[in-house]
């Protein structure tokens, strides 16, 4: 091959752009879905009820153990098995990622929440509040500060998982790239860019992760 | 929801062998790539907390390009793209001469990507290990090499080695990546069982249950090698 | 004959009661000081840290330095074995140019052995090996050579039986022996002390010191940088008195004590011996 051209990114931006938004979609979804029922995991994990805290554990280190993209094709085939009809491969795959996510928040959250201290819970107890305002009124805002910069790290680390839907040719970013890589037969030019794409779009997240908790720290 | 389940598939011929083959591949990929990881991510680490400026940047660059970009698309681009970049007889060679170069590719890849990881632990741990330590070694004479060797690394190894269990853990679930250049391991293995036999159910299970099975034996691994260098016991001393 | 030798007849009671100025203290016999420092200075950034200190430490000599918080004591002594790099002015130790690219700063730092505040004995080594580290790895001594070494060394600190120990199973007291032996081990031709008891607790102080004294009665040239007063008084030859940068008074140590000149050495001094 002769020489780079690399107006086939300009060619195939829109496209692309199409990818990306999938990309972000999948990950604003993620996370949120994650979020909640990584917090309700947390606390259960917390929770004085033994039966439901073991099972709790079991689901968020039996997802940690195993990779993404098996969890993908589990869910690509048992959503419709579940559910007795075909369903896209956007709403399996979003399913296993809310799932998927929801251990790595649940961590996040219980460090978090284990990182208040005890009096803080007994000072709100004899106030006379219950448990879930203590939670929601006293516990959560303090834990909050230290983790968000964890969770906008998760977030990064989320953003580039979702080019694994490529193992089910679902048109993300990373897909779409390789579509038109092999398309054009613009190996380089494409990957490259997707490349910067990528380290831009990362570099920013773990920038405003780390200028959060620099600025945290003293708090 | 009708499914006819049928776990003997798992024992038959030649599905069993198609799991073998792919756990031995997982293993083969996850351990050498984490073997570079560990060589080239101290390395990276090490320098990261030179005294001097520029080789601090360069190891903080190293630690963002292979942090910043998805391990897939650095799969491909170590696959697809860097021989092309080579002066082309590397590139043929690469191409044409060189067996399983989806294998050896998989094992690069993802052995750079864990080294960034690795780096960042090793130069949190040295960074851990009080400045006094090294005004020590380098009081008694010690070269910067010496320093590293056999003062600063024992001591941050000891330190990052709890961390380092989850790195490790992560190499084997990445490796599942490299079925996207080819390479039948664990998951391909599983997914190909199910494409043959429409018995998903089985097939990803008996995956499931290995990477469980080798997720706990990781984590008892690196217990064990952190009881086996843990200090002694403090006893009442003043530092 | 040595003085070492001289020293090794009487008895330890002997040692204690002997006044400093009692001691022979070898004048350069037509050799180079063992320290010259000469208008040394040095900044942090913006703020200057020594203004200028002029030093001179003969062979044999323990000069006391003191002074307040922050005066630059450490920093003085740091640039002595070239742990802190200066900004001017001149420096030499046992006759080789600190600061100049062209000496061999590693040879030099082997030959002045270092006591520091908080120890720094290797925390993942026991006891034996910490003393053989550097014998081993710097010196190139034979492994037997360094063990042999080490365990004259412990005994003479009073530590003959923790050579298995970790430094964490050890008091802070026996920690700085150690970390003394470790020092001594390299057969340095001068030794610097940077506050080497003030981190310890109080019934810990006097064993620490005790080796001190000893090891300058043995005619070791030695640069302490301390409080202690009482080890001042016993074995130091020359006291230093620094403050903000600047070495603002040097005299022998019956001088310092019976009639210091300047008005912020008594202030310091009245302070900490009414302490
Ligand atoms: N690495 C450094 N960076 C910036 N300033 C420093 C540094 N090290 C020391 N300083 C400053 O230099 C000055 C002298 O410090 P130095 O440690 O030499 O004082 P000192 O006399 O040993 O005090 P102390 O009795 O507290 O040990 C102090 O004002 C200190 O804050
Ligand atoms: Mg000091």
């Amino acid at each position: 091959m002769t020489g780079l051209d690399f107006g086939v990114i300009q060619r195939a931006l829109p496209f692309l752009l199409e990818g990306l938004a999938l990309s972000f979609f999948l990950t604003a979804v993620a996370m949120l879905g994650g979020v909640i029922l990584g917090l309700g995991l947390a606390v259960i994990r917390l929770s004085r009820w033994k039966a439901l805290s073991i099972l709790a554990a079991g689901y968020v280190n039996g997802f940690r153990a195993i990779p993404l993209v098996l969890v993908i094709f589990w869910f690509y085939f048992l959503v419709p098995l579940a559910l007795g009809r075909s369903v896209s491969a956007l709403q399996s795959v979003v399913i296993a990622f809310v799932l998927f996510e929801a251990a790595y928040y649940s961590e996040i959250f219980r460090a978090g929440l284990q990182s208040i201290r005890p009096g803080q819970w007994q000072a709100a107890y004899a106030c006379g509040l219950g448990y879930f305002q203590t939670l929601r009124l006293v516990v959560l805002p303090q834990a909050l500060r230290n983790m968000l910069p964890l969770m906008i790290t998760q977030a990064v680390v989320l953003f580039q998982d979702t080019s694994l839907v490529y193992v089910i040719s679902l048109r993300d970013f990373m897909t779409s790239a390789s579509i038109v890589a092999n398309r054009d037969n613009r190996l380089i030019e494409t990957y490259l860019f997707a490349a910067l794409v990528y380290f831009v779009i990362c570099s920013i997240g773990a920038a405003s992760a780390s200028r959060l908790s620099a600025r945290w720290r003293p708090a | 929801m009708n499914y006819s389940w049928n776990w003997s598939i798992l024992i038959q011929p030649p599905y069993l062998g198609w799991l073998a083959s792919g756990l031995e591949l997982t293993l083969v990929i996850s351990i050498s790539a984490w073997i570079l990881a560990l060589i080239a991510g101290t390395l990276v680490g090490v320098v990261g907390t030179l005294p001097h400026r520029i080789p601090r940047m360069l190891a903080a660059t190293y630690v963002d390009m292979f942090r910043n970009i998805p391990l897939l698309l650095q799969l491909f681009l170590w696959f697809f793209v860097v021989p092309e970049l080579l002066p082309s007889r590397w590139g043929f060679w690469l191409k044409r001469d060189l067996p399983f170069p989806e294998l050896w590719t998989s094992m690069l890849a993802l052995g750079l990507f864990t080294s960034a990881r690795v780096a960042v632990q090793v130069g949190s741990g040295i960074t851990a290990v009080s400045s006094g330590q090294r005004m020590a070694a380098v009081a008694s004479g010690m070269s910067p090499a010496q320093t590293y060797r056999l003062v600063l690394l024992p001591q941050a190894f000891r330190i990052v080695l709890p961390p380092l269990t989850s790195d490790f853990l992560t190499v084997f679930k990445n490796s599942a990546l490299a079925l996207t250049i080819g390479v039948f391991e664990l998951t391909a293995q599983s997914r190909q069982i199910e494409s043959f036999t429409f018995q998903g159910f089985e097939a990803f299970t008996a995956a499931t249950i290995v990477y469980l099975v080798i997720a706990l034996l990781v984590t008892f691994f690196m217990r064990t090698l952190e009881r086996r260098v843990a200090l002694p016991d403090t006893m009442g001393a003043a530092s | 004959m040595t003085k070492a030798h001289i020293q090794a007849s009487r008895t330890p009671a002997e040692i204690v009661e002997m006044p400093a100025s009692a001691r022979v203290v070898p004048i350069s016999q037509g050799r180079k000081p063992m320290v010259e420092i000469s208008k040394l200075y040095k900044s942090y950034g913006p703020i200057e840290v020594l203004k200028g200190c002029d030093l001179v430490v003969e062979r044999g000599e323990v000069v006391v330095i003191c002074g307040p918080s922050g005066s630059g004591k450490s920093t003085l002594i740091k640039c002595v074995n070239g742990l802190e790099r200066f900004d001017r002015g001149a420096l030499a130790v046992d006759g080789v140019a600190v600061g100049d690219r062209a000496s061999d700063m590693t040879s030099l730092r082997a030959r002045i052995g270092m006591v520091f505040q908080h120890f720094e004995l290797y925390p993942h080594l026991t006891v034996l090996q910490n003393i053989c580290l550097a014998q081993v790895h710097v010196l190139k001594r034979s492994k037997v050579e360094a063990q042999a070494k080490a365990r004259a060394l412990l005994a003479r600190v009073g530590l003959p039986d923790k050579e298995g120990a970790y430094p964490a199973q050890l008091s802070g007291g026996q920690q700085q022996r150690v970390a003394i032996a470790r020092a001594l081990a390299m057969d340095p031709v001068a030794m610097l002390f940077d506050e080497p008891t003030s981190a310890l607790d109080p019934e810990m102080i006097g064993e620490v010191l005790a080796v001190m004294l000893e090891l300058a009665r043995d005619g070791m040239t030695m640069i302490v940088v301390t409080h202690e007063m009482g080890f001042a008084r016993k074995a130091a030859d020359r006291v230093v008195f620094m403050d903000k940068g600047a070495i603002v008074e040097t005299a022998s140590t019956q001088q310092f004590f019976d009639e210091p000149r300047a008005e912020r050495a008594k202030l310091f001094l009245s302070r900490i011996l009414s302490q």
